[in-house]
């Protein structure tokens, strides 16, 4: 059993639309192991969750997806059909979303939720199924649980959702995990236990995780392993500690600025912007796609195209033309 | 839900009385009432004979609480021509009209909630193509219009069905099909409507991600929800159908309520007129509160407030 | 407004039925200049059920295009005035229909509460009772003429009207100019003329088109059933019904004003389904 559980290399996803072909995501490639956490990060709009939805096979009819590998546990997601990826979701690998108030079927209970998403994948009789489910409830921080699973969607608040969601994702003890956002529509409070929660689970089932998000202090708190997305590719890739500690690309060092840290930042001083927009991702860009907004972008960023390059240490990388030794003297100017 | 149910009990109760007393009043439409039940050539005597015969010489409040207790009895009185019951003449004819008024609504749902789905599966594909064809060619056609045109094609030209009465399950055939098919476009754009936006929902999304097969997701999870919708609808559809019965029973030469309420206008028997409308209207009420209750019941979000 | 226009024509929906009803309509105004014989007095016996041109027969007589009917009376004569029947009725009917269930679907949705409470009651009322038997029964009693069909329609088949015009008065009345002109002291008749009315006016044409198409079904079947317009007057529901009894033998009697009919109230269907989706694009995917 090998320790990666997923693995992919240059996604691609393109859609056709009326003003040309947009393309949401370029060329992304990451890996995650099982018992780790990635944190995809970015701002809306980026491609995180186009490309979440790309791993499972649940885009868009009209998305056109590409990757030269997509395999999960080895097994390549490319090839298998439709038939065979339905036994996979829910099942070896499954999906958290970011709106729990909306995610569950109104017209059925909790436990007719859980249990069928238990009985599509395993032959086991109804009484397992609940029990299960009341185990996975519990787990998940739900009080009361059997009572719970007469209960209808209506009945419960968001939190105690997106917690029944959780469960519901791992009814059949799934290998690898994504959550886009799961905390993002939540109280701030609640937030922090459900993501104790997920990292707890993940632990305890020694499941691979991807942790969607647009929070830096989210990631601080859960990530292993962080991949860093600008639109609609990677710009940079490392451990929580590399990227954290040693943001090497541009948009990285921006957003790390953006964020007041207590005791750090200066009171009175600046808090850190990045000033300008998203580019459009329809048609080509040529060059850097962060060179408009970039403060220290030079001609050579907004015509070569930039790859991958890497950083101190090894396993981080970044995408810029930018030497290390380049942004590290940046960031020291920068935080002064 | 008691409380709901109660509400929507009240209403419709409130609703049967006003109803019974429109109905009842219908008959001084025509001014006199004895007058029109004597007939054109009555003499003054015999129409003081039906006069008292049939009470209209009390004041109106004493007729119509006359009236109305004996019909929650079950009394409604006697026909003038038939000379019996008029109970026994409505009850007897009423098993033919439910029977084609059912067979009509289910063949009016079984074309058109099919058709809804594979419609909202595939929008502007062909088969969304013919359902809209199929909806807009239905709600243009005269029913009466089509139910002669039937008749010509598969009972006369073509020998296929029989036309009249209701010797076998095979005389029910055309009947239905002329009486359903102008329900059939409301019932199917409503099923598409819903069942398009049900589709682009979260809960469908999850169900998806669950790993749960096509079937499943838009049987199961989908059309569940998207169905509530065209319960009503079809509730009340059901009511149109008891009056539309009156011109296809009356083509088809089924004894049923519709075509007895055509004789007994020919005839301006006014006591079986009265009596046919209020059992036509309590009949609809009834139906539209039993389509509350099996509203309530699909949606559980009324039903565990 | 000229990307409405745009849309308007670029509708097929509009351009057909548009063009279809006004076609109609043309050819029921100038009726009596379109053929030579008067659709009621022309009548020869001599001359009865003539077949028509696609009939290919050796009765065919070039005189009467579309042939003759039981009484010798020139059958596409009957079938342009009998436009006319079909269109006045329909007009008239939805006209009045219309004033009814507006009224009643506006103060609804404006004053809300008790006054939305009766007019649901009303609605409840009115829907429970059948349309078809009731206008029988009416017409029983009272006898049958042209007026008197159109005002038992224009007073049965408002519901639609007012529970459509409820609505959207609702959705309309809690949008910000409301308040708005709420907040300036405007009258209440100013701000249901001015405010409501405008936003919802594009509801009520779709709702009235359908309406008047109902209503034109309703005559006609009322017709076929002997209780609508009255013989010698050409309704094409009069039509269908006295050529009933010839179905076996000479089935275009049948077909004809049927036909004409189905190609009257198609035509305003898709035109008022063109204007519901030419004014609410968001509606439709």
């Amino acid at each position: 059993m090998s320790d990666t559980i997923l693995e992919v290399r240059d996604l691609v996803i393109d859609i056709p639309v009326a003003a040309g072909m947009l393309h949401p995501v370029q060329s992304i490639s990451f890996e995650v192991k099982r018992g780790e956490t990635l944190c995809i990060v970015g701002e809306s709009g980026c491609g995180k969750s186009l490309t979440s939805l790309a791993i499972m096979d649940l885009l868009p009819k009209a998305a056109i997806r590409t990757a030269s590998a997509l395999k999960l546990d080895g097994e390549d997601l490319q090839t298998i059909g439709e038939r065979r990826m339905s036994d996979i979701r829910g099942n070896k690998m499954s999906m958290i979303f970011q709106e729990p108030m909306t995610s569950l079927n109104p017209a059925y209970t909790i436990g007719n939720q859980l249990t069928e998403a238990l009985r599509r994948h395993k032959k086991v009789s109804a009484a397992e199924a609940r029990d299960r489910a009341i185990y996975l409830l519990e787990k998940v921080g739900i009080t009361a649980a059997a009572s719970r699973l007469t209960q209808y969607p209506h009945q419960l608040s968001g939190g105690l959702r997106q917690r029944v969601m959780i469960a519901m994702a791992l009814m059949c003890g799934p290998e690898m995990i994504i959550a886009d956002e799961p905390t993002t529509a939540l109280d701030v409070t609640i937030q922090a236990q459900i993501l104790h929660l997920l990292a707890d689970l993940q632990d305890e089932f020694n499941m691979g995780m991807i942790l969607i998000t647009h929070d830096l202090g989210v990631v601080s708190r859960v990530a292993n392993r962080v991949a860093v997305m600008y639109a609609g590719q990677v710009v940079e890739t490392g451990t929580a500690k590399q990227v954290f500690e040693n943001p090497t690309h541009p948009y990285t060092q921006g957003l790390l600025e953006c964020i007041p840290i207590p005791g750090k930042t200066k009171r009175g001083s600046h808090l850190g912007s990045i000033p300008g927009i998203v580019p459009s991702l329809v048609g080509e860009i040529p060059g850097c796609h962060f060179a408009d907004r970039c403060v220290h972008a030079f001609d050579a960023c907004r015509s070569d195209r930039v790859e991958l390059r890497d950083g101190f240490e090894p396993g981080h990388v970044y995408r810029c033309l930018q030497t290390p030794d380049q942004s590290a003297a940046n960031l020291k100017k920068g935080a002064a | 839900m008691l409380k709901f149910l109660l509400k929507r009990l009240g209403i419709a109760l409130l609703v049967a009385i006003t109803v019974s007393t429109i109905t009842f009043s219908l008959i001084y439409l025509s001014g006199d009432p004895a007058v029109a039940l004597a007939g054109e050539a009555a003499t003054t005597e015999e129409i003081e004979v039906v006069r008292t015969a049939y009470g209209y010489d009390r004041p109106i409040i004493v007729q119509y609480f006359d009236w109305l207790g004996r019909a929650l009895t079950g009394d409604l009185g006697r026909s003038h021509y038939l000379k019996s019951d008029i109970s026994e003449v409505i009850f007897s004819r009423l098993p033919n009209t439910l029977i084609l008024a059912g067979c009509a609504i289910v063949f009016a749902l079984s074309l058109a909630i099919p058709l809804g789905v594979a419609a909202a599966v595939r929008p502007n594909s062909l088969i969304d193509r013919i359902a809209l064809t199929v909806a807009v060619i239905g709600q243009a056609l005269p029913s009466f219009w089509f139910a002669l045109i039937l008749v010509f094609v598969l009972g006369i030209q073509y020998r296929l069905l029989p036309i009249t009465g209701t010797a076998s399950w095979m005389n029910f055939i055309m009947p239905s099909v002329a009486l359903g098919y102008y329900v059939t476009p409301g019932v199917m754009r409503l099923t598409r409507a819903g069942m398009l936006e049900v589709l682009s929902s979260d809960y469908i999304r999850t169900a998806k991600a669950k790993g749960m097969r096509p079937m499943a997701v838009l049987f199961k999870h989908a059309l569940r929800n998207a169905i509530i919708p065209v319960v009503s609808l079809a509730a009340v559809q059901f009511g149109f159908m008891l009056g539309g019965s009156i011109v296809i029973e009356t083509i088809f030469a089924i004894n049923g309520l519709g075509f007895l309420a055509w004789e007994t206008i020919q005839r301006a028997d006014l006591p079986m007129m009265q009596a046919i409308v209020l059992v036509f209207s309590i009949f609809y009420i009834i139906i539209t509160f039993l389509a509350d209750l099996l509203n309530a019941f699909l949606d559980p979000r009324i039903r565990v407030a | 407004m000229a990307q409405l226009r745009r849309r308007v024509l670029g509708h097929y929906g509009i351009l057909i039925g548009g063009s279809v009803l006004l076609a109609i309509i043309l050819m029921a105004i100038f009726a009596p200049l379109l053929t030579p014989y008067d659709p009621i007095m022309d009548q020869n016996l001599a001359d009865k059920l003539k077949p028509p041109f696609w009939h290919d027969s050796p009765k065919y007589d070039p005189d009467h295009v579309l042939g003759t009917d039981m009484q010798g009376r020139d059958y596409l004569t009957r079938l342009l005035w009998g436009a006319r029947i079909s269109l006045l009725i329909g007009f008239s009917a939805m006209l009045i229909s219309g004033v009814i269930g507006t009224a009643l679907g506006v103060a609804a949705g404006y004053f809300g509460g008790k006054v939305d409470m009766v007019v649901t009651f009303i609605v409840t009322t009115r829907l429970s009772m059948p349309v078809v038997l009731v206008a029988l029964a009416v017409v029983s009693l009272i006898g049958s003429s042209l007026w008197i069909v159109i005002w038992v329609l224009g007073l049965l088949i408002w519901d639609r009207f007012a529970v459509v015009m409820r609505s959207t008065t609702l959705q309309v009345r809690n949008l910000d100019y409301v308040a708005a002109a709420q907040a300036c002291g405007c009258s209440t008749f100013h701000i249901i003329l001015k405010e409501i009315m405008p936003n919802v006016v594009n509801h009520l044409i779709v709702v009235a088109t359908l309406e008047m198409a109902h209503a034109i079904l309703l005559e006609a079947a009322l017709s076929f059933l002997g209780l609508g317009v009255q013989p010698p007057t050409p309704s094409w529901g009069l039509m269908i019904s006295e050529a009933k009894g010839m179905m076996f033998f000479d089935a275009w009697l049948i077909g004809i004003p049927g036909a004409a009919l189905f190609a009257l109230i198609l035509s305003i269907n898709l035109l008022g389904d063109g204007v519901r989706d030419v004014t609410a694009p968001e509606g439709r995917n």
